[in-house]
């Protein structure tokens, strides 16, 4: 009796574990499915899991006539720069706000916080207006810079710096060591794990960006992967379905891979906020 | 001993605030360059977009001042507060399922019973790294009315074809899908970070107790994980109005702007209809709006705990 009642409920907790991670995969698969079909198969009836008439004809085409590799060096450049960028001035913010005490530490902290809050909609216009101002429009400065000074990752450091023992850094102020030259050579090897996942999620960020590139950069040549997967829908209706699915899965690759690579950083990243915030 | 006594007359002496500056200087310096940055391209916008709301302007040729006639369209102004009540009906539409799942599958993920869970969590999370403008478009040929994956599927269990993108209330469902898809995972980590937090002992006594694991869930856990689903709320209350990618590429926020959100409209007065004007006084009635909504949500879980 107790064996059919276990027996029942790890049927039920196993079909909706494997029914919701169906769904989950479900997209990919079809995804990369779509992205062998000939544009008249995509919607052929009924939907085919295997193409029926597989091709590369959509990987050709993207890497031929739609300039992929210009794009991934774009969208490689952008979120690597973005990425060491934000990840230098936070670890450095960071580092100031767990080690110095100076007055007004509390009020700058709490403002810091509070900058948290604001909406990027909000934003949206006048950035635009001042990026124009600087004449950064179709530069990648605008994906760039301002995500520098990120609220969230100098909270992160902090965190993470103030657990560092002040004897460390005191040993290497003895040795003549600059206060710059303590956070150079002392702090950032030993945040190194935390400047991986944060840095992991900065480059994601960076890396799916659509709105951003989309404000921003006018010239398909300094188009970013979101802005070439978006650019196939044709007028009149007409999408290049497989060519855009082809490129989808062009622009997931990176992103699986590191995400399978490092998944517990990403996970270590994403949770650090929340659960102690 | 020399130096603490030295130490000590120093701090008796109260040194002077700018002494302490001026001691702390790299404090200061290693803080400067968040708000150098954050005074240019936060500080200085949010000034200016206070000022654009006041004014009339193509964002080319000369501003003109134009006193509150951008706050007095607001009212009148349809397709802004359509995107406000899209916005809340798209969260009802998959927030509390997406809590509520994410919650299930942390608490089952974390008992410890279920083999694989790395495997499941992994698959689950998976959605989070992919961006939305290819997850847009991967979903537009899955919810395909005529010859989609999703309408021949469900056809099997003799649900008749479903109008995924056609109709004004399945569309937004299909957006709540989309989100629920790419964020399920995302929350499903917090709540498993927040469960840690929980001491196991207290669901085991409950159980010891005779408590069944459904009683123990909704009477232990899920008021000791009140703080976390909170936050989880509020990040999507935040997120479902600020939808973009995932409406422009799956929906292109019709039919007849049923899944158009604030952030689209206001990005759509701005750039697509130049009126910087009313496009920053849209973005401070919803900062406002939100900004009162949070508030509001956070008060509600204080006094009800």
């Amino acid at each position: 009796m107790i064996n059919f009642k276990k027996i029942l409920v790890n049927t039920l907790l196993y079909s909706m574990l494997i029914g919701i991670s169906l769904f989950m995969i479900l997209p990919f698969v079809w995804m990369l499915s779509t992205s062998f079909k000939l544009q008249a198969d995509v919607f052929g009836y009924p939907p085919a899991l295997i193409p029926k008439s597989p091709t590369l004809k959509n990987y050709i085409y993207i890497f031929q006539n739609a300039n992929m590799i210009r794009v991934l060096a774009n969208t490689l450049f952008v979120s690597i720069a973005a990425t060491l960028v934000s990840l230098f001035f936070t670890a450095l913010g960071g580092y100031g706000f767990a080690k110095f005490e100076f007055p007004g530490k509390k009020a700058l902290f709490a403002f810091l916080l509070a900058t948290m809050v604001i909406p990027g909609a909000v934003m949206m216009v006048p950035t635009f207006v001042l990026m124009r101002t600087f004449g950064w429009i179709d530069t990648f400065w605008p994906l760039i810079i301002p995500g520098a000074a990120n609220a969230f990752g100098i909270f992160f450091f902090r965190q993470y710096i103030s657990s560092i023992s002040d004897e460390l850094l005191d040993a290497g102020r003895i040795d003549g060591a600059s206060e710059f030259g303590i956070f150079w050579r002392i702090i950032l090897p030993i945040i190194s794990p935390g400047m991986t996942s944060l840095g992991l999620l900065f480059f994601m960020g960076a890396w799916n960006n659509y709105l951003g590139p989309l404000i921003y950069l006018k010239s398909p040549e300094k188009w970013t992967i979101t802005l070439a997967i978006n650019s196939l829908i044709g007028g009149a209706g007409l999408t290049y379905w497989g060519e855009q699915m082809a490129m989808s899965v062009v622009s997931l690759i990176p992103l699986v891979i590191i995400f399978l690579v490092f998944q517990r950083q990403f996970v270590e990243g994403i949770t650090a906020g929340a659960v102690k915030g | 001993m020399i130096e603490n006594q030295g130490n000590s007359v120093l701090a008796s002496e109260k040194p002077s605030l700018w002494r302490q500056m001026l001691k702390a200087r790299w404090g200061y310096t290693f803080i400067s360059p968040f708000y150098i940055l954050f005074t240019i391209f936060a500080l200085y916008p949010l000034g200016l977009s206070i000022y654009l709301a006041f004014t009339r302007w193509k964002g080319v040729g000369s501003m003109e001042f134009a006193g509150l006639v951008n706050f007095q369209l607001i009212p009148k102004d349809r397709l802004f507060w359509q995107s406000m009540s899209n916005g809340v009906i798209i969260f009802f539409m998959y927030v509390p399922l997406m809590i509520f799942l994410a919650l299930v599958l942390a608490v089952v993920l974390n008992s410890g019973k279920v083999k694989g869970f790395r495997f499941f969590r992994t698959l689950i999370f998976l959605p989070f790294v992919t961006n939305m403008v290819a997850a847009g478009f991967a979903f537009r040929i899955l919810l395909e009315q005529k010859n989609g994956l999703f309408n021949m599927l469900l056809g099997y269990i003799g649900i008749p074809s479903i109008p995924w993108l056609e109709n004004i209330w399945w569309a937004r469902v299909s957006v709540g899908l989309l989100v629920l898809w790419a964020w399920l995972g995302y929350n499903m980590v917090i709540m498993l970070a927040g469960l840690q937090t929980i001491p196991n002992d207290l669901t085991e006594a409950a159980k010891v107790d005779g408590a069944t694991p459904i009683q123990a869930f909704f009477k232990i856990t899920v008021p000791l994980m009140r703080p976390v689903i909170l936050f989880c709320v509020i990040t999507s209350t935040i997120g479902s109005f600020g939808l973009f990618a995932e409406v422009t590429t799956l929906t292109g926020g019709g039919p007849a702007n049923a899944t158009i959100t604030p952030l689209i409209r206001i990005f759509g007065t701005a750039f697509s209809n130049y009126n910087y004007g009313l496009a920053s006084a849209e973005a401070y009635t919803f900062f406002i709006l939100i900004f009162v909504v949070a508030i509001f949500q956070f008060r509600m879980n204080r006094e009800e705990s």
